[in-house]
């Protein structure tokens, strides 16, 4: 059970316009701008539930999965995560949720893949057999075999990303936040991880929230989504909501951002 | 405990890998320290009773040093936890049940103990051979070998704990380079990289020796030339333990506050 309630984060960001005297005139005198990234929001997602999340650029996605999975702290509201706070005592919660960055990496950049494994192992304090148990599960699921002996700086950006999401598994948590996990990925690795997170929530139960910009995603996955612009939610529902009367998903979703301003 | 020592081990089998850069550090290595010592043999031609340690001494000070130089050059910091700061990489490392001031002082232990080992051997074994008093010379005496041991492990200690602080300031500035340019220049001279400690003036000397760019080097360096015996020795040793907690424990407190205050940005 996710809930949050009335959530704000903003961010101090210094500007200044391009070129050479205004970057001058920054050294004396900074001006700063406050970002609100998130503004009042309030969701609750229910246990084994899939989740859409979306929303144009900068529109605070990526700052609510961080809040989620206790990275960030923010200014005001609450947020519970199967009764605990996200952002205290970072290090209880952290070891039931499994995250991904699409953007950023988190396996050993020189060792094989299975060297970054065996420490997310002991990170987690995964008992062997159930270690096994997951890996052999994971290494079919996302076809890992002929990857795990290879150093990760070799490997593609799609075969990393399939490595990525197994690495976020191997504790088998009971929610799993993905920000962007198709970001990148081809045509059969893409259908490959979808195919592998429908799974997942289907028979392990699975709760899952995922932010990306590929429609098709959200329709191969979540019946549930929700609409993020400008740091409010602006929709809580299905996909359907949004297309009645457009033929393509992408271009329900441009008309609502324009109609809204975002 | 065990999760750290799993961090130690990766990173441990990570730094061996590099077999070429190995080679070519000690090359280097070598090099340098035949400058050095030819350096010093000039000196010590003008007036050997000027200086405070035996030309031997010297030798094998220099010798040690270039042996054991992964443990403790601060310049010698892992790019990868820099990284992992400014490109915010780090926002995995925080999704992890782990204490991140223990993850990396992990980390750095294994790294600068993983490069040693690699590089020290080909230099020990041959220095040993070389004719007195150009060569690495026998320890004193077999306790002072021991102790040689110890402080070299507690010296590693502190000098990890001091590059500690380095990567935890870098939470609150947006770019490392600055703060890791004066550090290690400062380290460079105050630790005795440059020139020894016993050869700078008095007065100076003596505030040196309890700063605790004093606790890295400076201490199994002249322990095993046995320049540093008797009460200093132990003097030393006991700043070594002193330097040790204090430098763990302001970094933890930077560690604490970092934790407070960090924003990953973008994506």
């Amino acid at each position: 059970m996710i809930t949050m309630q009335h959530v704000c984060k903003t961010y101090k960001v210094s500007k200044r316009d391009a070129g050479f005297s205004s970057a001058f005139k920054a050294l004396f005198h900074k001006e700063y701008e406050y970002i609100h990234a998130l503004d009042d929001v309030s969701f609750t997602i229910s246990d084994g539930e899939m989740v859409g999340y979306i929303g144009p650029n900068g529109a605070g996605k990526s700052s609510t999965i961080k809040i989620l999975s206790g990275i960030l702290t923010p200014e005001q509201g609450t947020c519970l995560v199967n009764g605990m706070t996200p952002w205290k005592n970072r290090i209880a919660y952290v070891k039931n949720i499994g995250v991904v960055f699409g953007q950023r990496t988190q396996l050993w950049w020189d060792v094989p893949v299975m060297d970054s494994f065996e420490l997310l192992k002991e990170i987690y304090r995964i008992d062997t057999p159930s270690y096994r148990r997951t890996l052999t599960e994971l290494t079919e699921m996302l076809g890992l075999s002929s990857l795990l002996q290879m150093p990760v700086r070799q490997l593609s950006l799609g075969q990393r990303m399939r490595c990525e999401i197994a690495a976020s598994l191997l504790h088998d948590p009971e929610i799993l936040f993905l920000d962007e996990p198709t970001i990148g990925l081809d045509a059969v690795s893409k259908l490959a991880v979808r195919d592998f997170i429908k799974k997942r929530n289907q028979e392990k139960n699975t709760t899952v929230i995922l932010t990306t910009h590929d429609m098709q995603d959200i329709e191969a996955l979540t019946d549930r989504v929700i609409l993020i612009g400008k740091g409010s939610i602006l929709l809580d529902g299905t996909i359907e909501d949004i297309k009645t009367g457009f033929e393509s998903t992408e271009e329900a979703l441009a008309a609502f951002y324009r109609s809204h301003h975002i | 405990m065990r999760k750290y020592l799993a961090f130690f081990r990766l990173r441990f089998s990570m730094g061996l890998q590099y077999r070429a850069a190995a080679l070519s550090g000690v090359i280097t290595q070598f090099a340098w320290g035949v400058m050095e010592i030819l350096m010093f043999r000039a000196f010590y031609r003008a007036d050997a009773e000027a200086f405070p340690m035996t030309f031997q001494a010297t030798a094998s000070y220099v010798w040690m040093q270039q042996a054991f130089l992964a443990l403790f050059m601060v310049w010698m910091m892992e790019n990868e936890i820099f990284n992992s700061i400014t490109d915010g990489n780090i926002a995995y490392e925080l999704c992890r049940p782990v204490d991140i001031y223990n993850m990396w002082f992990a980390r750095s232990l294994a790294n600068r103990l993983s490069r040693a080992v690699l590089r020290c051997m080909p230099i020990l074994v041959v220095t040993i051979f070389l004719p007195a008093p150009y060569g690495l010379m026998r320890p004193v005496s077999f306790s002072a070998f021991l102790l040689f041991l110890l402080t070299l492990f507690l010296g590693l200690w502190v000098t990890a704990a001091f590059c500690m602080l380095i990567y935890m300031t870098c939470f609150f500035t947006i770019s490392p380079m600055g703060v890791r340019m004066v550090a290690t220049s400062v380290v460079e001279f105050f630790s005795g990289a440059v020139i020894p400690l016993p050869f700078f003036p008095d007065g100076f000397r003596q505030v040196a020796a309890l700063l605790p760019f004093a606790s890295m080097q400076n201490v199994p360096l002249r322990i095993y030339s046995g320049d540093l015996a008797g009460k200093e020795m132990w003097q030393a040793v006991s700043l070594q333990i002193f330097w040790l907690f204090a430098l763990t424990f302001i970094g933890k407190l930077l560690n604490t506050l970092a934790m407070k205050k960090v924003t990953v940005q973008g994506g």
